[in-house]
């Protein structure tokens, strides 16, 4: 049987009613999506259905995810921030810089970690071999990026707006425009790999991954809001985005590393 | 709202995980990203195994991360496992000296991986271990889980986490000795013999 859209729009509103449901009867607000969360068919086969084991980290300050890798000036160039400059000529679309500042649940910053950042082309299509749809490849651009955060848990990128792209899931499967982020914190427990989205797509209400995080506001989180202020002159469009890391991290370390 | 006013701390709330997707092949693995060892170093230890999904089947996409201690039990601190090349902008690998405990690798076309680090040590409490993290399509946030080696029995005994667990369940965080040197870690995200998965709080 064909998969339509009508069939996954009846599930995402199935999970969001469940979601309210369980908020009604006095369930704590879901800040992440359930791995388990059918209209976003991969995650079918490929979630554990034994609950967690849970380690409270404040029993021991010996676990080795109360640390995390290092990274520094040696594991980026100067320019992998910098998405347009990458190859000689310049990509099509429209340019834009992201921008926000990498904060633990505590509001502090985390300084000198890893960003990295990877997208589609303006057109909806990866530089990526296992990629199939029938867009054009750009050869002035990859669509992958670097930095490390400073001082004030900030970071930058120039890139060009990414399209959307259709991922075949179901029948007429588009995903809204975004960029793919990884990050580090300050403990290995606060591994964050998400997405950031662009104000206002049309998109979204069609979308299984965004709208597999239900709660309202957590899923506004992921989309970036426009900022006149990062608008470079002649130049591109500006995009703010904040990232909290979830997840604990050792109470004993001062702040910062 | 995604600008946080961090003087208003009940503002600061989590960013939400999302998929790593099918295509972060060419952003993500970086060359010698399973070669985390040091070059020759005489407590080198090689893991691998696969990651399967609640039929059985290998991932072919799945993104497997590392981070353990030294043989002392002591967490590395040097930067410079994804050195990079500023002339090309390429990659330059580890300089084979340095220690940086953690690695990154992409499960092949068979839905295995491999990787090549030092034998951990003990930290504490703790018999030794690798941490592990796990990413893939259809995963909406990533698991995480631990590599214990096999010999010492009393200190697996004693590991506050082992001791938690029943026998069988316990079982699938302890790798098997192959040959000298290497073990062989499966990771079951669903089903019989599911591996234990570790939420931190
Ligand atoms: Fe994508």
């Amino acid at each position: 049987m064909t998969l339509t859209q009508h069939d996954i729009d009846q599930e995402i509103a199935a999970g969001r009613a469940a979601y309210e449901k369980r908020l009604a009867d006095g369930g704590p607000v879901e800040h992440q999506p359930r791995r388990d969360y059918a209209p976003y068919r991969s995650s079918v086969l490929r979630h554990p259905k034994q609950p967690p084991v849970t380690i409270d980290v404040s029993q021991d300050p010996e676990l080795v995810e109360l640390s995390s890798p290092a990274f520094g000036e040696r594991d980026i160039t100067e320019i992998d921030n910098d998405l347009t400059r990458q190859h000689h000529g310049e990509p099509i679309g429209e340019r834009i810089t992201v921008s926000g500042r990498l904060l633990d649940r505590d509001g502090r910053p985390v300084r000198g970690q890893l960003v990295e950042i990877w997208q589609a082309n303006s057109a909806g299509r990866y530089a990526h071999q296992r990629e199939q749809h029938d867009a054009p490849l750009d050869p002035n651009f990859t669509g992958v990026g670097r930095t490390l955060t400073d001082d004030d848990g900030r970071y930058h990128f120039t890139t060009v707006q990414p399209g959307p792209y259709p991922w075949r899931q179901h029948v007429n499967a588009w995903r809204p425009a975004h960029i793919h982020f990884s990050l580090f914190g300050t403990a290995f427990t606060q591994r964050l790999v998400t997405q950031m989205y662009f104000p206002s797509d049309p998109l979204f209400p069609y979308d299984p991954i965004i709208q597999s995080v239900t709660d309202d506001a957590a899923r506004q989180r992921l989309v970036a809001t426009y900022d006149h202020s990062l608008s470079v002159p002649e130049f591109s469009m500006g995009y703010h985005w904040d990232i909290v890391l979830d997840g604990p991290q050792a109470t004993w370390i001062e702040e910062g590393r | 709202m995604t600008k946080i006013d961090t003087s208003r701390p009940e503002s600061v709330l989590p960013t939400p995980s999302h998929t790593v997707g099918p295509f972060y092949g060419h952003a993500l693995p970086f060359r010698g990203g399973e070669d985390i060892a040091p070059a020759g170093h005489p407590d080198t230890v090689t893991v691998h195994g696969y990651v399967l999904d609640g039929e059985g089947k290998p991932l072919p996409d799945a993104l497997i991360e590392l981070w353990g201690p030294d043989p002392d039990g002591k967490v590395a601190t040097a930067d410079g496992s994804m050195r990079r090349d500023p002339a090309s902008g390429g990659f330059l690998g580890r300089n084979g000296v340095e220690f940086t405990g953690w690695g990154r690798i992409q499960t092949d076309a068979n839905g295995h991986w491999y990787a090549r680090t030092l034998r951990p040590g003990a930290r504490g409490r703790n018999a030794p271990y690798l941490s592990v993290c796990v990413f893939a399509r259809g995963l909406l946030v990533h698991l995480y889980t631990r590599i214990y080696l096999p010999g010492d029995t009393e200190a697996l005994a004693a590991d506050p986490l082992l001791s938690r667990l029943e026998e069988e369940r316990r079982d699938t965080l302890i790798a098997a000795a192959e040959d000298s040197g290497t073990y062989r870690f499966d990771i079951r995200l669903q089903g019989e013999g599911e591996t234990v998965f570790l939420e931190f709080r």
